[in-house]
């Protein structure tokens, strides 16, 4: 039986979840409100990031929740991004909740097909078959240059107003709020999702996938699994940048992209999505101030940084926060 | 008793090396059986052929009377079948807590489940607390992993095998590594294993292994030389020519 103070804690640690969860969101949106105020005038550069933080994010969940190292995870973000827009340009769904819902059909296709491919390995080989699948797709997308648009790019997307009611405007605030509101609802989605027992046989996973066999557990099953979500979100990243945009390049389906996508989640850290949001946002805006401030050495003074956080910070700016305040609250409880 | 684990005329070469040659094995319920032999023997082998990990040239593993010969590891342990291992495989990152609830939630089909956390489940909650609490770690519930200490680990691996229900239980050297201390803890623990359940020991220990087999199989150079009660195993000549002979020597000196 559960005696009356079990019970008591089981509740009191829900509560003490959701609540740091609640933190999360309120941060993510007062940050937002912010960034909307503060910013006006580069609404554009902000909606990325969160284009991009949601590809971080879903990269966080193969790498950092499933430990599979992948460098072609842009292939998931530009099927979504492919998907949106082809869905837009030649098929005339220009209704933006509806490109969002071909955008992470496609991810989760893509999620699928490069999951199968490359969960087939382990280690470098896995991280080559993951660089394949990224040049694969990317020649693929330059190749049918009659639906991509090749190197040229797919323009001609004109999303409607979202239900009906909101323009995407010059400045870029629709697709800012649009932007905003889809990542705290991926993000509140990801928490339950991690935090579930499928989350949890993930971990054990990474952990030690002999130990899961051993419980009767597949882990082959799993990590496909999670690979289709992990497309799903990144293809909801890759249909918000093409919806923002209005344009789809090549460079979403990019090599580049996929490590760049990799930098971040290391800089923020792996394994608790905040640290991918927090990677995401102090690359790109550094990014951002450095080559404004220094446009002839700024990849030289990010690779600086890079390098300190990885010698100072290996956990990550998130994760090496965390564990110091771990450390300080069992000395001090 | 019917068997519930039968093991029939296994065998195994690697290239032209017999590494079990006509191995034979049955076990009821409750029975407790040692299974010895000297290093090279092929025990790790024979543990392998049973939990499916490599497959065998000839001869079947029946499980319940179901033939689990060709089927895979994961297969048999849902089955039934649920080794622990000889070196701690835990999760360093994870409590003991989510250990177990991830094995409960394993064995009832119930670990792909996506929009619930396992504490709001009180039901696998109450099981793992109280499985926890048999073998003595349940102050541990909420520390990872990696910061108890090794013994405790062990009896967590214990715990672990015992979440999946199993029918047949492999134990590969349950107290390799532990420190003096905590073997008295372990062999209480497997003392008080469930009295239907069939366990197949692995030991080097022969004191663990005299006081916990009710029947002894030695195995060397891949063949079953003896099957019977730890009384006749001291006294049997090939044993004690294949591997207690040493043994005995040793412990004279000693």
């Amino acid at each position: 039986m559960l005696s009356g103070s079990d019970t008591l804690s089981v509740t009191g640690d829900r509560r003490a979840r959701l609540t740091r969860d609640a933190i999360g969101v309120l941060v993510i949106l007062a940050l937002g409100i912010a960034g909307y105020f503060l910013f006006p005038n580069n609404l554009a550069l902000l909606t990325r990031i969160t284009a991009i933080a949601l590809l971080v994010l879903s990269l966080d969940l193969v790498t950092g929740y499933c430990g599979v190292a992948t460098l072609g995870h842009a292939a998931l973000f530009g099927a979504g991004a492919y998907g949106a827009a082809i869905a837009a340009a030649h098929f005339g769904i220009a209704d933006p909740i509806a490109m969002l819902a071909v955008g992470i059909i496609a991810g989760s296709i893509a999620g699928l097909v490069s999951g199968v491919v490359v969960l087939r390995a382990h280690g470098l080989p896995q991280l080559v078959l993951s660089i394949a699948i990224i040049h694969l797709a990317h020649e693929a997308a330059n190749k049918a240059s009659g639906w991509t648009g090749g190197s040229d790019g797919l323009a001609g997307i004109m999303p409607d107003a979202v239900f009906g009611l909101w323009q995407f405007d010059l400045w870029g605030r629709t697709a800012y709020v649009f932007g905003i509101v889809l990542l705290i609802v991926v993000f509140v989605l990801l928490r339950q999702i991690v935090r579930s027992p499928f989350g949890m046989l993930c971990r054990g996973i990474r952990q030690d996938p002999v130990r899961i066999r051993a419980m009767g557990g597949s882990v082959h099953g799993t990590l496909v699994r999670m690979y289709i979500i992990s497309g799903a979100v990144a293809g909801a990243g890759g249909a918000l940048n093409a919806i923002s945009t209005q344009v789809v390049g090549l460079d979403s389906l990019s090599f580049t992209l996929s490590a760049e996508a990799m930098v971040m989640l290391v800089l923020g850290g792996t394994g608790s999505l905040y640290g991918a949001l927090i990677g995401t946002l102090a690359f790109l805006w550094f990014e951002d101030v450095v080559s404004a401030a220094n446009p002839f050495h700024w990849l030289t003074i990010v690779g600086a940084l890079l390098i300190a956080v990885v010698l100072f910070a290996p956990k990550g700016l998130y994760g090496s926060l965390a564990s110091y305040f771990e450390h300080r609250g069992r000395k001090n409880p | 008793m019917t068997a519930i684990f039968d093991v029939r005329n296994l065998k195994k070469t690697f290239g032209g090396l017999v590494v079990t040659n006509d191995v034979s094995l049955s076990m009821a319920p409750g029975d407790r059986v040692a299974l010895i032999g000297p290093n090279g023997a092929g025990k790790t082998t024979f543990v392998n052929l049973v939990t499916g990990n490599i497959l065998p040239n000839a001869g079947s593993v029946m499980l319940c009377g179901e033939d689990v010969t060709r089927l895979g590891p994961t297969q048999r342990v849902r089955r039934g079948l649920v080794r622990s291992f000889q070196v701690t495989r835990l999760f360093p990152e994870m409590t003991p807590e989510e250990h177990v609830a991830l094995a409960i939630l394993q064995r009832e089909g119930r670990s792909g489940r996506m929009f619930a956390s396992h504490r709001a489940m009180p039901d696998v909650m109450q099981e793992g607390h109280a499985l926890l609490s048999r073998l003595g770690i349940a102050h541990l519930a909420r520390h990872r992993v990696s910061e108890i200490a090794y013994g405790q680990q062990r009896l967590l691996e214990l715990a672990l095998a015992l979440a999946l229900k199993p029918k047949v239980l492999l134990l590969d050297e349950p107290a390799a590594g532990v420190p003096q201390s905590d073997t008295a803890r372990i062999e209480q623990a497997i003392a008080d294993l469930p009295s239907d359940l069939a366990v197949l020991m692995i030991e080097h220990d022969m004191d663990l292994v005299f006081r916990f087999a009710k029947r002894v199989v030695v195995l060397a150079a891949g063949e079953i030389i003896f099957d019977g009660s730890p009384d006749a195993v001291t006294k049997d000549a090939r044993v004690r020519q294949a591997y207690l002979g040493s043994y005995a020597d040793a412990r004279s000196v000693a």
